[in-house]
């Protein structure tokens, strides 16, 4: 027997995955989920037939959004997770003492079902203490908090479909209000490479450079998404992605990583041509 | 009779099976002529556009298909008689006053009408009568009709033939209706019921009594708004004692002898969908928007109003299902948030006025849509709230009518500037699209309030339409 699994990423363009097994399919309220077996990328879950994370490049995503804000904001102590049922980016904040709270927003039950039977691992970053999970819309969530938040992670991945709330200008709003005077606000910023997601891509970058007085971009390679190139944002009320960054503080920490390196995060931000085009051109738009 | 049937539709796919060639408009030939059309609409979409024939029947003299899918659409919104139409609501309500009015015949309506009401005005010659409603000097909006002030315009004009009610308004605030009905046909007159923004009254208790359900004669209800059919599909109601054959000529000297398929289709379908799951469909719009209310209302600032409005006169009921916001106290008007919302959050919305917004509810909405909308709501309180001083209230201006719309709109006349135009004649209509109710209608009087009125909605953002001159800079008067 053979089976795969396409994930779509444009129209002409698909990433197959060999499948041993499904292990998983439903209908939640929000959407459909899948999980698959597959030879090199172990485990996978699927939403609505699109791949968000395999156990084989999860740490790759989760350590880029932890990493990098916490190693350049000072003193983190409230977190807000957006849509992390998974725990993995919980996963890495539980790995700093000083936080003391950490709110995760998961707007689908399933998904965190799903994450704690089959991703065990992962998932065990929604059992600390510190971490509060809510099962709510995310926007809803963030629409009643001013000024709570040291760092927000919004860990969804996808502007189409059942979370692109969480991708727009009141959502960005909403979490500018909800962060106190020096914080940070990492996103999910999609791949800039195939056509439709980099016009999608160049919407974000104009929608939150608006909003935030910093608001830089950073790279990871990521191969199950979209062209294996992926991009996050780095939105931020005082502290600066480079200027305030603090190498030697955070390598006194000796958190072990597999793909954040304090070298990486400089290389992260340093972004090819095309990139700093689309992103140049998407400021110079809304100006 | 089974309202799980849908013979328009079923004889459609039973033709379409048949595979008949087409030797017979349209001339795209199932769409083969027109291979772009097929791209933009589909193989399934344009199969479906074919003319009237014999098993597929003929709009303007129904005897098979359409006739029993008319008959099941009557059932389904209590009424004796419908008529399927395709020139949307338009059609509809002018369809109703020329089955009522000959020339020089009295209408009583209230002056808050759509604009396809006075139209039918101008082009049958029936003369108005209106009955100035009550407004919420807050809000803004002007209210329902009111039983005594309908008894007096009875009293003042026995001779006038029907009466036409809103139920509801665009912003759902419905009139005594039964006791409307009471009075008017206690003096011989008919009732008409713009139900434009009110098909889903049929369909559940928690909604004001439909059009039917109350009495009245003639009902024109758009399918394609809360129902969920196709635009520009629609539906024309008769109670008992209406002459449905008289109705169908009346419809005919204006309906098209090219009756879209699609919009047939379409109506014949939804009323299945309404009849069978209508009740429970609505229920979650209501509790949907009930939810986007209290939202919105725990913000601060913005108003989103609901049945605390019912007073038992001006406004004897309130459809729920009605999102509508009044925006003035963030010193924005409606139009303003609305433009906003759309250019910034990429939300549309239904329209915007002087003081509110309307946002749509339907069938077809999400919850986490709502959660859009009133994060973008707050989103636009923290970014954009202003001073609300000297910002425009009255929505409504009571109209001062010198002559009657259709004298007005064919006498000699001449082009002014808008400034220019005061204790002027107007002979043509200026309005905000949407909502499409008239500032100015043929044969009033124009004020300075009312010149004020329409410069503060052009530079706010309204589309000020319906003069002949494009940009309402002029206004044609009578000379």
């Amino acid at each position: 027997m053979e089976m795969w699994f396409s994930d779509i990423h444009t129209p002409n363009i698909k990433l197959n995955i060999r499948v041993k097994k499904q292990l998983f399919s439903e209908k939640s309220d929000i959407q459909q989920v899948d999980v698959f077996d597959s030879e090199d990328l172990g485990k996978f879950i699927t939403l609505d037939g699109d791949v968000v994370f395999s156990e084989a490049d999860e740490f790759i995503y989760d350590e880029m959004v932890t990493h990098v804000p916490m190693a350049v904001h000072p003193c983190v102590k409230k977190v807000l997770v957006i849509g992390g049922g998974d725990g993995g980016v919980a996963k890495e904040l539980c790995r700093y003492p000083e936080i003391e709270r950490i709110d995760v927003v998961e707007e689908d039950e399933m998904f965190v079902y799903v994450s704690e039977k089959f991703f065990p691992e992962t998932a065990e970053g929604l059992k600390d203490p510190r971490v509060n999970l809510y099962i709510e819309d995310g926007l809803k969530f963030i629409r009643g908090k001013h000024g709570e938040y040291d760092l927000i992670i919004n860990d969804s991945t996808d502007p189409f479909g059942p979370t692109e709330g969480l991708f727009t200008k009141e959502f960005y709003g909403s979490c500018f209000k909800a962060l106190n005077d020096t914080g940070i606000m990492v996103y999910q910023h999609g791949s800039p490479f195939y056509a439709d997601d980099e016009t999608e891509c160049r919407k974000m970058h104009q929608k939150v450079f608006q909003c935030f007085p910093v608001s830089r971009v950073y790279q990871a390679h990521i191969p199950t998404c979209s062209s294996g190139y992926w991009l996050f944002g780095f939105a931020s009320k005082k502290y600066h992605p480079l200027k305030d960054f603090d190498a030697k503080k955070w390598n006194e920490r000796k958190i072990p990583t597999q793909y954040y390196t304090t070298n990486l995060h400089l290389g992260a931000f340093m972004l090819p041509k095309y990139v700093e085009e689309i992103l140049m051109t998407a400021e110079e738009e809304k100006k | 009779m089974d309202q799980t049937k849908a013979p328009l539709f079923e004889a459609l796919e039973r033709f379409g099976k048949q595979r008949v060639v087409p030797f017979d408009v349209p001339g795209h030939k199932r769409g083969r002529g027109n291979p772009e059309l097929v791209s933009l609409l589909g193989e399934k979409c344009v199969s479906l556009d074919v003319n009237s024939m014999k098993p597929l029947d003929d709009l303007c003299h129904p005897s098979s298909v359409i006739r029993d899918a008319e008959a099941l659409a009557a059932e389904a919104f209590g009424a004796a008689h419908s008529f399927f139409m395709v020139g949307g609501t338009t059609s509809a309500v002018q369809s109703m006053i020329f089955s009522v009015c000959k020339e020089g015949d009295k209408i009583i309506m209230p002056r808050n009408v759509h604009k396809s009401a006075i139209n039918a005005l101008v082009l049958c010659g029936a003369i108005p009568v209106y009955v100035n409603p009550e407004v919420d000097h807050r809000l803004g909006i002007s209210l329902g009709m009111e039983p005594a002030k309908l008894e007096q315009a009875v009293k003042d004009n026995p001779d006038a033939v029907a009466v036409l009610v809103n139920n509801p308004t665009y912003y759902g605030i419905c009139s005594n209706l039964r006791e409307i009905v009471k009075i008017a046909h206690c003096h011989g007159m008919k009732v008409l019921a713009d139900e434009a923004h009110g098909t889903h009254f049929s369909f559940g208790d928690e909604l004001p009594v439909s059009a039917m359900q109350a009495g009245a004669d003639m009902s024109a209800v758009s399918m394609h708004k809360s129902g969920g059919s196709l635009t520009q599909s629609s539906l024309l109601l008769l109670n008992e004692g209406v002459n449905a054959d008289y109705v169908r000529q009346i419809i005919n000297l204006t309906q098209t002898t090219s009756a879209s398929y699609l919009l047939m289709s379409s109506l014949d379908i939804t009323r299945r969908n309404l009849a069978l799951h209508g009740e429970a469909s609505f229920k979650r719009v209501i509790r949907m928007a009930d939810y986007a209310r209290d939202e919105i209302n725990s913000l601060g600032g913005f108003y989103a109003f609901g049945k605390e409005l019912i007073n038992g006169t001006s406004v004897f009921d309130f459809d729920v299902t009605k999102l509508a916001v009044f925006t003035r106290d963030m010193g924005l008007a409606g139009i303003e948030v609305y433009d906003i919302l759309r250019d910034e959050y990429g939300i549309q919305i239904e329209f915007g006025d002087i003081s509110n917004m309307l946002a749509y509810v339907s069938i077809g909405d999400r919850y986490q849509d709502i959660e859009r909308l009133v994060g973008a709501l707050d989103d636009i309180k923290r970014l954009y709230k202003k001073d609300k001083a000297g910002m425009l209230s009255s929505e409504y201006l009571s109209p001062k009518v010198a002559v009657p719309p259709r004298r007005a709109f064919y006498a000699d006349k001449i082009s002014l500037p808008l400034r220019q135009t005061e204790g002027r004649i107007c002979t043509e209509f200026v309005m905000c699209y949407p909502p499409g109710i008239p500032i100015l209608a043929p044969g009033e009087l124009v004020t300075g309030e009312i010149i004020e009125y329409i410069e503060y909605a052009k530079a706010k953002g309204c589309n000020v339409q319906g003069t002949e001159d494009f940009s309402v800079e002029r206004i044609n008067v009578l000379k």
